[in-house]
């Protein structure tokens, strides 16, 4: 970054600085002058609006944790303070609540775009790779903020979800010790999620700077996928996509007041409201939303792994599962790998395109079977075989259909460049 | 005359657009700003705080001579019941050479009764002179013992470093044997 | 474009889900009462927060805790505060340890939490022939239905079938999971007398007590409904204006 040619600021404090540090120099050409290409939709909006949920998010987190207590007796009466007692408590914990939620949708659709149009592909693959590991570092914070109120949800989550390692052979029981400091869910358990629920949203900004990074050095992919050949299918990022981005954000954020303030417990469930009580298990356990879909795939897996008709068994149900629910998300490290087709954009992609929108039907879908109870029977399809044949359809997706489409999907004609593609619709 | 309407349009759709950036900008800011303010008001005491913000104390066990410390706001309050000698000194000290110039009088409400946030208005130690032997310190007072201060039987201060004389919480005799503080 | 579309049916989808969801939780099988608190800006009745607090005062509170309330919050119902000090210093709460150390019994202040009625829950179980009343500070909330339920609950005793038995100590209730639960019937017409003269049958006392019990759970209702009223109003105007920024700027892109 310490290259020899820079201009002259005109303020001469910026250029005091700058002569100095050359941050200014650098925000100008990252973010105003920064050549962007001119046929982006609003499926790109999602990247910044995340971005905010994300500074948000930390930024109530902080004013929430100078209220809050980390201990078994009292966590669960400070959180009902913040709500009560403390100056626009109830705003900033619903704010941080639903925050999380809102997050999600947005780097969920973040994730589908970048899907869709084949942004994960050369040379952006480890620009992919940097979002996939943000995406699992956001599992990991939400999970343990869900658990900090104490309630019978979030402390049965935790027993649940730290019981998945006990899966693991050999090593299991003695890791879940590990995890919890004791022999069940307790103090120390809450303490440390604490800090890490603390600690993992600055790694988390430490990533997104590094998924900026990578992406100003190969620059923005765009909906048709094809690389801008000069300036004519460019524009400056300032004002142009500030202005769009600013836009989108203000009507994203209009859902989310209208939830927060209006529906603030619309994600959350009963049992959120009543203290943990170690002795008493509610009877419907279920995680938020957005952990639905690999709730599904772990609960999919309800067989043991072996050689058929005899009693070789490689893997159990529980470990199966586990390994099935982790797998789901490490799979997608490995997109870039899996589709080698040429062309990005599934919209020259017919065949890619229908298998895309059937997996995002079929995470839906998943997200569903996750909702409802382990045996649950809906129109005479008992739901664990829905589950099963999604859980299925999943992976075949990323590890058969898309390797085979890249060998064999035909693509559409290319438009020649985004200029030529954008005046054609203008002229259409 | 043509050109010039064309540049006179042009200028009108410049001035719009200015008008239009510029309310948007300003809107931002003030919204940002209006945002920011229930953040930093809930670092304010909270309203379970607040609602304790009232002490009462029964003054029935409290002998002459005697002193009691008592809790207000986290705070310590010296409640101390002065004996005539203690009242005609701080009485006559009224035209003393003081720092912070104050009638006694005007520090009490019944001057029996001397009522006095226990905090050194130096830098927030708590003064001694509360128990039989602690030392009162030179004017026969209290003795703040991180930087010297003295202070007189109506807590005025003498001598040391302080600025002001041991303020006085707002209190009432809610009757002859029962004060609220706060 | 098909992806426009698609995009379009799952934001449907989505805002169909959510207000579908939020009925469910008031739904679950109990008939939806007409309640001052729902819709947009809804708020709470205060002579119903009176009369609901009167009926846990004497109906609710000698088996269930009211933990998370203190006496000043009977502000948000309309007492004045000389008020809240008589009803406060009704209760003795036990404070200490004095000078003696040993603990004593005082009137309650205003900012005294609610009196429980058992010292603790092992307690309050032992009273009750091993059933917990659970605390209602979020009743509202706890369960599925919040207001509903609690009317349900209060309205919803009867016989049992004749193929059901119950064991003593059982009552038949439609509300309840499973239809089984272990709080003998709580109210009835004419138990309370209400001062402000309302005719106190079950239907009312059930109305006024789930109210209240509501409030309990969710003091700042009204003010959030404000704010995000504010909140709301200001990204409408923002998003407009925004919008005017964004077709302006883009005029002469292409």
């Amino acid at each position: 970054m310490a290259s020899g040619k820079r201009e002259p600021f005109d303020n001469a404090f910026v250029e005091w600085v700058d002569s100095r540090l050359p941050i200014f120099t650098l925000m100008v050409k990252e973010y105003r002058a920064f050549p962007t290409p001119k046929n982006f939709n609003y499926f790109w909006n999602f990247g910044a609006i995340a971005m905010v949920m994300l500074v948000l998010m930390i930024v109530t987190g902080i004013v929430l944790a100078m209220h809050y207590t980390p201990h078994a007796t009292m966590a669960f009466n400070s959180v009902e303070r913040i709500m009560r007692d403390v100056n626009w408590g109830w705003m900033l914990r619903y704010m941080h609540m639903n925050g999380a939620s809102f997050f999600f949708i947005a780097v969920y659709i973040h994730i589908f775009r970048g899907m869709y149009y084949g942004s994960y592909k050369k040379p952006r693959e480890l620009l992919w790779i940097f979002g996939v590991l943000i995406f699992l570092l956001m599992m990991a914070t939400a999970f343990m903020g869900y658990t900090l109120p104490w309630s019978q949800m979030g402390g049965w989550a935790a027993t649940v979800i730290t019981n998945l390692f006990s899966a693991i052979p050999l090593v299991g029981e003695k890791l879940v010790a590990l995890l919890w400091g004791g022999f069940s869910v307790d103090n120390p358990t809450l303490n440390r999620f604490f800090s890490l629920h603390y600690l993992l949203p600055f790694v988390i900004l430490g990533v997104v700077v590094l998924h900026v990074w990578a992406l100003h050095v190969t620059g923005s992919n765009n909906p048709l996928g094809i690389e801008p050949n000069g300036p004519q299918d460019t524009v400056p990022f300032h004002p142009y996509y500030t202005a769009k981005d600013t836009f989108g954000l203000s009507v994203f954020l209009i859902l989310y007041v209208v939830v927060t303030f209006w529906f603030p417990n619309v994600f959350a469930h009963p049992d959120h409201f009543v203290q943990y009580d170690s002795m008493v298990t509610p009877p419907h356990i279920v995680p938020e939303w957005y952990f639905l879909p690999y709730y599904a795939i772990l609960r999919s897996i309800t067989f043991d792994i072996g050689i058929p008709f005899t009693d070789i068994v490689f893997i159990n149900a529980k470990f199966g599962g586990v390994i099935a629910m982790f797998g789901a998300v490490i799979v997608l490290f490995f997109l870039p790998w899996f589709d080698s087709h040429p062309v990005r954009s599934a919209r020259f992609r017919p065949w890619y395109k229908i298998a895309l929108l059937a997996l995002a039907l079929d995470f839906i879908l998943l997200g569903y079977v996750g909702m409802e109870t382990a045996d649950a029977v809906k129109f005479g399809i008992p739901l664990v075989y829905v589950g099963q044949i999604c859980t299925l359809y999943y992976f075949a997706f990323f590890v058969a259909i898309v390797p085979w489409l890249s060998k064999n999907e035909k693509a559409l004609p290319l438009p020649k460049s985004i200029n030529d593609a954008v005046l054609a619709a203008k002229g259409a | 005359m043509t050109s010039t309407a064309a540049n006179q349009n042009k200028d009108d759709g410049e001035t719009r657009r200015e008008f239009l950036f510029l309310s948007a900008g300003a809107m931002g800011a003030i919204g940002a700003g209006i945002l920011a303010w229930p953040f930093v008001d809930s670092l304010n005491p909270a309203a379970d705080t607040l609602a304790m913000a009232t002490t009462e104390v029964d003054l029935t066990p409290i002998q002459v001579g005697q002193a009691i410390t008592v809790v207000w706001r986290g705070k310590p309050v010296f409640i101390r019941r002065r004996t005539s000698e203690e009242i005609a000194k701080a009485e006559k000290d009224d035209n003393a050479d003081l720092r912070d110039p104050q009638k006694d009088s005007a520090r009490v409400k019944n001057p029996e009764w001397l009522v006095l946030v226990g905090v050194c208005t130096h830098l927030g130690c708590v003064p001694l002179g509360q128990k039989g032997n602690d030392p009162k310190g030179e004017y026969g007072g209290w003795f703040c013992p991180c930087h010297g201060s003295h202070y007189d039987s109506s807590g005025r201060i003498r001598r040391g470093p302080a600025p002001k004389n041991l303020a006085v919480p707002p209190y009432e005799f809610v009757s002859d044997t029962l004060i609220k503080i706060g | 474009m098909s992806i426009r579309k698609f995009a379009f049916s799952l934001f449907a989808l989505t805002a169909l889900a959510l207000p579908a969801h939020a009925k469910e939780g008031g739904g679950h099988g109990e008939a939806a009462q007409h309640w001052s608190f729902k819709g947009m800006t809804g708020t709470y009745d205060r002579a119903a927060l009176q009369r609901g607090f009167e009926v846990y005062r004497q109906v609710c509170a000698s088996c269930h805790s009211l933990n998370l309330l203190s006496y000043r919050n009977l502000a948000d119902l309309g007492y004045s505060e000389d008020q809240i000090k008589a009803i406060a210093s009704e209760y003795a709460v036990m404070d200490g340890p004095n000078d003696e150390g040993e603990m004593f019994e005082r009137p309650a202040r205003p900012s005294d939490r609610f009196k429980a009625p058992f010292a603790n829950k092992k307690a309050a179980m032992y009273a009750n022939n091993g059933a917990y009343p659970p605390d209602m500070s979020l009743l509202a909330k706890a369960r599925h239905g919040g207001a509903d339920y609690i009317y349900g609950i209060m309205t919803g005793y009867a016989d049992a079938p004749e193929n059901m038995t119950l064991m003593q100590g059982q009552y038949w209730n439609a509300a309840m999971h499973g239809n089984i639960i272990a709080m003998s019937p709580p109210l009835s017409d004419g138990m309370v007398s209400y001062e402000d003269g309302t005719e106190g049958t079950l239907h009312q006392y059930a109305m006024d007590i789930a109210t209240f019990l509501t409030w309990a759970a969710e003091p700042h209702m009204e003010a959030r409904k404000r704010t995000g009223l504010k909140a709301l109003i200001f990204l409408l105007v923002f998003s407009f204006i925004m919008y005017g920024v964004k077709k302006r700027v883009w005029q002469d892109a292409h």
